[in-house]
């Protein structure tokens, strides 16, 4: 294992986070309060509360994955996108490193970046709403799942990605509404029962109820069907990555 | 009873000795069906300075590109310090450094983090007295803090040969490596790559300035339309397809020349007022001393004579040509 190789990645890729802090970490924290206003605030003071809990505070958990899943898709689709675009990647390719080491060091820096971003989202929406956590090990556990998967997933879009376009074409037009439609403003229940079938084909209300579960007990879909979801999406994503390195798709000639 | 090697496996065991790289029947074809590389053989001898010349288009980034592990092969075998490229990837790339042709750089990072980077990336230990030397050697230690963003192309090029020789690598290939440098620059560069085939490191490189190859190189290889055309001790090459060329300003121009002289095969230039006369310097007999008492004979009168070599250029071009 090279982990001089996988350290100099992993800590490139972070400085890049401190290089460009105002747009890693200021701009989502910014938005995320904006939502606490309108949502919470504004909208909010007018709804009753959601199974027990009130609706500023209910919304907390959506917020969250909805800042950890785009940033980690737009974190780990750039860190391996730039050096494409830029011609750097030549370096990376011609490096005794190999693929998984490759992948470690991206995506492990994507994801520790949104973890980061999670928990500070957190602790600005404890500014906001009170805040109790049932199952804090679980809901660490669920931010770390998310981040890293969806880092999976970004770095499959930085790979397929030939152009800016396409880096922004699938977080915008598919990430966004399916997290939207997730969950992260209501619970499914409070759909009508056709619809709530149809919401229940979307991958993400299983991350947002498993979240919002470790947070307050309380959810759409039982916790094991919302681990055994994001894993499977896990497991999509490594052999995806997996049969990317060994064709060489869109890295090598 | 231990038996002796037949004399054929000795020989290709001692050029596998000698050789820090060997390239078997490579063949690289692109997804469009375009034949990059066709059967390419190839070894680079150890301590070297060899030197790829051939057209754009020719294959030689293929050729570069594959041994260094940016590009799959289609099909042959490369062998990288006695390791191959594909199965034992690791040793084998951790013995190369390469400069690519483009300046491809992380525009944002300073020249110290950069080339610190590629140490790293390469799996060896930090070593901050070697990154001070390798950017003192290439005049790039005052600006070691600079944004490479900020610095001129000359520079850039210097920051992608640190990277490459961040971590103390066996070979270095550099394609194209003066390339939009000036005069000056490129002079200070063929220093650099003298002083590090002293140190012991085997040199590969692509170059479109025939000059560089005549003045650099141990060895020279031509490649045209994805093959070989040959390979070549660099004055093996020149003596061998070397000609020279004997000029005489006449004293008085002429329109045409006598039958006498016919089989010289003499060419008139400038209306008439100079004779050239082309030989070869391999030839028993150059024909200098008859064609000077056939012309007495004739009564053509000359009042000066030079004579020139052609260059590696003419070679270059005429193989080129040919092939």
């Amino acid at each position: 294992m090279n982990h001089r190789a996988i350290r100099a990645i992993y800590l490139f890729e972070m400085a890049r986070t401190w290089r460009t802090l105002l747009q890693s970490i200021v701009s989502p924290v910014v938005s995320t309060s904006l939502y606490f206003v309108v949502f919470g605030a504004a909208i909010g003071s007018r709804i009753n509360q959601v199974e027990g809990v009130s609706y500023g505070t209910f919304i907390v958990p959506g917020l969250i994955m909805l800042s950890v899943l785009t940033q980690s898709i737009a974190n780990a689709s750039f860190g391996i996108y730039f050096p494409k675009f830029s011609g750097t990647i030549y370096e990376i390719l011609s490096a005794p490193i190999s693929y998984f080491e490759i992948v470690l060091g991206y995506v492990g820096a994507a994801a520790t970046k949104s973890i980061i971003l999670g928990l500070i989202i957190l602790a600005t929406a404890g500014l906001f709403v009170p805040l109790h956590i049932h199952h804090p090990v679980w809901m660490l556990a669920f931010l770390v799942l998310t981040a890293v998967t969806f880092s999976l997933f970004g770095f499959i879009i930085g790979i397929w990605a030939d152009g800016f376009e396409k880096l922004q074409m699938i977080p915008m037009l598919v990430v966004t509404p399916l997290t939207f439609l997730g969950g992260s403003f209501y619970s499914i229940d409070m759909l009508p029962p056709a619809w709530r079938t149809v919401a229940l084909l979307n991958p993400v209300v299983y991350l947002i109820s498993g979240f919002r579960w470790s947070f307050y007990e309380i959810a759409d879909v039982s916790v094991s069907v919302s681990i055994g979801m994001t894993v499977a999406f896990l497991v999509i994503c490594l052999v995806v990555i997996w049969w990317i390195f060994r064709t060489g798709y869109r890295l090598k000639n | 009873m231990v038996r002796p090697l037949p004399q054929p496996l000795l020989l290709s065991l001692a050029a596998i000795m000698s050789s820090i790289i060997s390239v078997a029947n490579l063949s690289k074809t692109y997804g469009s069906g375009f034949k990059a590389l066709k059967n390419v053989n190839l070894d680079i001898k150890r301590g070297e300075i060899f030197a790829l010349l051939g057209p754009n288009g020719a294959g030689k980034t293929t050729l570069i590109s594959i041994i260094c592990g940016i590009a799959n092969p289609s099909q042959g075998r490369v062998l990288v310090g006695g390791e191959d490229i594909q199965t034992s990837y690791r040793k084998a790339r951790s013995l190369i450094g390469l400069v690519p042709q483009e300046l491809h750089t992380d525009a944002f990072e300073s020249v110290w983090a950069t080339v610190s980077f590629s140490r790293g990336l390469f799996g060896k230990p930090k070593n901050p007295d070697h990154i001070e030397k390798v950017l003192k050697d290439l005049s790039l230690w005052d600006k070691k803090d600079n944004k490479i963003i900020t610095l001129s192309g000359g520079m850039k090029r210097r920051v992608m040969i640190a990277k490459a020789l961040s971590h103390e690598p066996q070979i270095l290939f550099l394609d194209e490596p003066t390339a939009g440098v000036d005069v000056e620059l490129r002079k200070g560069m063929w220093e650099v790559v003298r002083g590090l085939q002293q140190s012991g490191v085997t040199i590969i490189l692509t170059t479109h300035y025939i000059e560089e190859a005549e003045e650099m190189a141990d060895r020279i290889g031509v490649i045209n339309k994805g093959e070989i055309v040959l390979v070549e001790d660099k004055t093996t090459l020149m003596q061998k397809l070397g000609k020279k060329r004997l000029t005489l300003h006449l004293q008085n121009k002429v329109s045409s020349l006598p039958e006498s002289l016919a089989h010289y095969e003499l060419e008139l230039c400038d209306d008439g007022a100079t004779l050239v006369y082309d030989y070869d310097t391999q030839g028993e007999r150059t024909g200098i001393t008859s064609l000077l008492g056939d012309l007495r004979t004739a009564g053509v009168r000359f009042n000066d004579l030079d004579t020139t070599q052609s260059s590696l250029e003419d070679i270059f071009v005429d193989l080129v040509r040919t092939s």
